[in-house]
């Protein structure tokens, strides 16, 4: 549990970001997960994205469906609006709620059965209409609240905690989102909080819909020796494909990494996105190859993490639909009513 | 003595001057509706009342539709019970059309090809005009004959029925003013199709047209872009949808209307944002999304879209966000009937979704309300924080009513509820999303963005007045306790029922009730009831929860008659849910066969009830008893 109840005493050597807030004022209500749960760790990865990004946490919008992965956005900055809506669904509040007002960031919150199940046609929607939304998909391939069924994310051949073989093929949520087009895709892991943070500032400030796939183990229903997403089994197989750097915009680039083997990606509002590569031939803005490679890796037993793929150039919804600068809530009523006039002019034209 | 002969009163009486019904029998997608349209639209133009029911089938091209146009000088819109005048342009058809034609009257059919002669009927007037012939004589292209094989009908039909000329050329030109070629070939085949009736036959026939001053503060609107147009009025900035007959037309008159009204002069972005969703249950979250962000949003739907949204529209009601749905009714259960209407949803939707829910609804009763009523349900929603339907039906929707014109008063400004504004939130001491402060069950809601202390969390599951989780009893009770009271007060702020009553002192021997696009029908038979000489009082229902008069309507009238257009009396079965009083109390009148409802079918149903009770045993009410 990463959030406990703490006396509202503020250390005074504890470090502020701009805003002048501290990484407690990012906390939310204490966990109620499982001890060890990988969820609980996402949300301390959150915790230190949104500090470092310095969000206002009130101009942030937490969605959730329903699940334990969920419950995650009660557990983090406590002055946001949260919503915990049906299960699957939430991909279309979020494109609601950002379709009444793109101001605010929204990161949504979800597992692998709320997405991939009884979601999936929600989650194929939204990265199709490029909803500017964090989307990170907390997968452990199991439905933990009703106790350990197999989610669609599970390997076949991965045993359940009872011995019994998963044989249906799994359900990619990284390969689901490049076959639709989706503009930002990542995976990664949740014991790697020095992997996820940037890519979750980079997925908060990317302009259109970002998809996170964070392995991210259920310790009480699989985390055991034969399942393939137990903290063990990832540790073991995980293949960082670029390690990234998330560079804000006000912050002065400093420090090269080498720019032999660095590939910068300019994000939508100036801040930008490194990578140093690993992998010499990998281009993260090539979609063919990002697909290729993380199947190439599969067929080895092999889960690529990192920053896959990113396309910076690509419009969200409003971009698509020519919605007005600002949002849709800050329009006065009387610019969207047309009023007697025009009324009285329409209705001449109905005889 | 049930088979006795029975009286209907005003059935069978003869078609005058302005006083009559015709109908077009033809095949779907061959250009007819726009024909027809071009009928309904020159008689408004001369001044007489009328009113159009397009009953077509769930095709595209190539099955049978019919188009009925009634002419009332009376002002009457209900659909006709008896059609004077047939035109068969169906060969596939002809055997229903002739049948459909009322003793007496005319059928007129595309003598292009021979009617059988099994089907020639004694006592009806047979004329035939080889339309389809003079199209091949007259006109190059399969296509083009076929679009004007409607048009030389119309120009038959104006000489039978002496439909202005000039008015008709009028209404081409406008329709056609940027195709001449068009233009032309549509007036030769006005005139080929007016000189051959005038040549062959005594035209005018016995009923026909004559100008009148009786449409000038009318209009011909369709309902769902009434009520489109009413949330375009109410502000609505945010519009999810899945295409379902009849509904699709209100969502793709909104964007008209904002294609007109919603462009920003100088960037030429929009000041809205209409989203095709990918099903209802979709279309519903976008549309509790953007409400719970504080737009104004909407959805229209019809019965299937309704279950499937079900599960939102719970969600909303417990977490109290607003959302306005129309449901635009058809034909049920599963895909029943598309093309055709009914109420079949007042009971599923009254209290939609799982465990104790219960919603605001609205039911306009023909487009021109349908406006007013669309305004108002976003103003409903906001200001009790829920899910507000305004049910509509295909017939009010998709048709095309005259009505008066519509009118907007500039002082409006929506009512957006308790809404927190961050002055507030900043002098408040600690923000409870659901504690209700003033008794009337509705509590302050704060908006995403504003200010710091406004955030909670928004839960489906168990939650306190201050929005925390909570598995207690009590606060669970709590929270749900007040809304109740809350559907407590809206009862008394919806709109009550719209009375009909013969005298403020007297209690009338026959009490009806109705609902929504039942209206112009039951005006009309209770009219014809009180010439008659049966005093009368009718009661419109139209908002839900119930206002109080509705019990005491109910109550005051012995053996209360409810009218409506499902199979199992759902109004009557809410009414005694709602009121306490006996279901067995009311008598049912029901039509439920998927077509407008007619003033015979009313005026049949209370007479058969009440020459069975003269005769002494009490008969069961019609239908379902």
């Amino acid at each position: 549990m990463t959030s406990i109840t703490k006396p509202p005493v503020r250390h005074p050597s504890l470090p502020k970001n701009s805003l002048g807030l501290t990484k407690r004022d990012y906390e939310g209500a204490m966990s109620t997960l499982c001890a060890g749960c990988g969820h609980d760790s996402v949300t301390a990865a959150l915790v230190q994205a949104c500090w470092e990004l310095e969000l206002p946490p009130h101009r942030a919008a937490k969605m959730s469906g329903i699940g334990c992965s969920s419950k995650a956005t009660a557990y983090f900055m406590k002055q946001s609006h949260g919503f915990n809506g049906v299960h699957g669904r939430m991909p279309s509040l979020a494109t609601g709620a950002n379709a009444a007002n793109k101001e605010l960031v929204f990161i949504g919150i979800s597992g692998d059965g709320d997405s991939l199940s009884i979601g999936l046609g929600q989650l194929c929607h939204a990265i199709r209409r490029n909803v500017n939304v964090a989307y990170l998909l907390e997968n452990n391939g199991v439905y933990g609240l009703t106790k350990g069924q197999f989610s669609a994310s599970a390997d076949v051949g991965s045993k359940s905690k009872r011995g019994e073989a998963n044989v249906q093929p799994p359900i990619d949520p990284v390969l689901v989102a490049l076959s639709l087009g989706a503009s930002f895709v990542a995976r990664s892991f949740s014991g790697d909080k020095a992997q996820l943070v940037p890519i979750l500032k980079a997925a908060i400030r990317h302009n259109g819909f970002a998809l996170i796939d964070i392995i991210s183990p259920c310790v009480s229903f699989n985390d055991h020796d034969t399942s393939t997403k137990s903290y063990r089994y990832t540790r073991q197989k995980a293949h960082e494909l670029a390690p990234v750097d998330f560079v804000p915009l006000r912050h002065e680039i400093t420090a090269d990494t080498g720019a032999s083997n660095a590939v910068s990606v300019t994000m939508h509002d100036g801040s930008s996105v490194r990578f140093r590569r690993v992998a010499s031939e990998y281009d993260p803005r090539d979609r063919d190859a990002a697909y290729l490679h993380v199947r190439e890796h599969q067929a080895r037993g092999e889960i690529v993490t990192g920053l896959l793929y990113i396309d910076e150039s690509a419009s969200d919804m409003h971009g698509v639909s020519g919605t007005i600068d600002g949002a849709l809530v800050d329009i006065p009523f009387e610019e969207l009513c047309p009023g007697s006039r025009a009324l009285a002019e329409l209705m001449d034209e109905y005889r | 003595m049930p088979d006795s002969p029975m009286t209907i009163p005003g059935v069978g009486l003869p078609a005058g001057v302005n006083d009559f019904a015709f109908k077009m029998g033809t095949v779907n997608g061959t250009g007819s509706a726009s024909a027809n349209t071009l009928l309904m639209q020159a008689i408004f133009r001369m001044g007489i009342p009328v009113s159009g029911k397009n009953v077509f089938p769930s095709n595209i091209q190539g099955l049978a539709t019919w188009y009925e146009i009634r002419v009332s000088k009376d002002g009457h819109t209900a659909r006709p019970a008896n059609v004077d005048l047939v035109v068969a342009l169906n060969t596939a058809t002809y055997a229903k059309d002739v049948a459909a034609v009322r003793p007496g009257g005319f059928l007129l059919y595309d003598s292009s090809w021979p009617l059988d002669v099994a089907l020639v009927r004694e006592g009806i007037t047979i004329l035939g005009i080889p339309f389809g012939q003079m199209c091949v004589d007259n006109f190059e292209g399969d296509r083009n004959r076929t679009l004007l094989r409607n048009i030389v009908y119309v120009g038959s039909l104006a000489a039978m029925l002496e439909i202005d000329m000039g008015v008709i050329g009028e209404l081409l030109r406008e329709k056609f003013a940027k195709k001449k070629s068009v233009l032309d070939a549509n007036f030769r085949a006005i005139q080929l199709g007016y000189d051959y009736a005038k040549q062959h036959y005594d035209c005018p026939l016995p009923f026909h047209l004559e100008t009148m001053d009786a449409t000038k503060d009318f209009i011909l609107l369709d309902g769902n872009s009434a009520c489109a147009l009413g949330a375009v009025y109410a502000g609505a900035t945010v519009g999810a949808w899945y295409p379902i007959t009849p509904s699709t037309s209100l969502m793709e008159a909104y964007k008209e209307y904002c294609e007109r009204f919603r462009i920003d002069p100088e960037t030429k972005k929009r000041k809205y944002c209409l989203i095709q969703a990918e099903d209802e249950l979709s279309a519903a979250g976008m549309v509790i999304g953007a409400g719970w962000a504080g737009a104004r949003s909407f959805t229209s739907t019809a019965g299937p879209g309704i279950s499937l949204m079900s599960e939102f529209i719970g969600l909303a009601y417990y977490t109290e966000i607003p959302g306005v749905f129309f449901d635009i009714q058809r034909t049920g259960p599963s895909t029943g009937m598309p093309t055709r209407t009914q109420q079949g949803d007042l009971l599923s939707i009254a209290y939609l979704s799982h465990g104790d829910t219960k919603h605001i609804v609205l039911f306009p009763a023909n487009p021109e309300e349908g406006f007013y009523l669309a305004v108002q349900a976003f103003d409903l929603a906001e200001r009790f924080q829920t899910p507000v339907f305004v049910v509509s039906d295909l017939d009010i929707g998709m048709n095309d009513w005259m009505c008066r014109r519509l009118r907007w008063d500039d002082a409006y400004r929506p009512d957006r509820g308790k809404v927190l504004s961050a002055d507030e939130l900043e002098k408040i001491q600690k923000f409870s999303r659901y504690a209700d402060a003033d008794g009337d069950g509705i509590a302050a809601r704060s908006l995403p963005g504003v200010h710091a202390k406004g955030g909670y969390f928004t839960r489906g599951s168990g939650h306190d007045k201050h929005a925390a989780y909570t598995e207690d009893s009590a606060d669970y009770q709590e929270v749900v306790d007040r809304l109740a009271r809350k559907l407590v007060t809206a009862a008394s702020a919806v709109p009550g029922p719209d009375m009909h009553v013969e005298s403020q002192s007297r209690v009338a021997d026959v009490g009806i009730v109705s609902i929504g696009g039942c209206h112009a029908a039951v005006m009309e038979a209770v009219e014809r009831l009180r010439r008659n000489g049966l005093s009368v009082d009718y009661m419109r229902i139209r908002a839900f929860p119930f206002a109080p008069s509705v019990r005491a309507f109910v109550e005051s009238h012995e053996g209360c008659f409810v009218v409506e257009q499902n199979r199992d009396g759902q109004l009557r079965s809410l009414i005694a849910l709602e009121t306490g009083l006996a279901r067995d109390s009311m008598i049912s009148i029901l039509d439920y066969g998927g077509l407008p409802l007619t003033a015979d079918r009313v005026v049949a149903g209370v007479m058969q009830q009440r020459n069975g009770a003269k005769a002494g045993p009490k008969l069961a009410s019609l239908a379902s008893g």
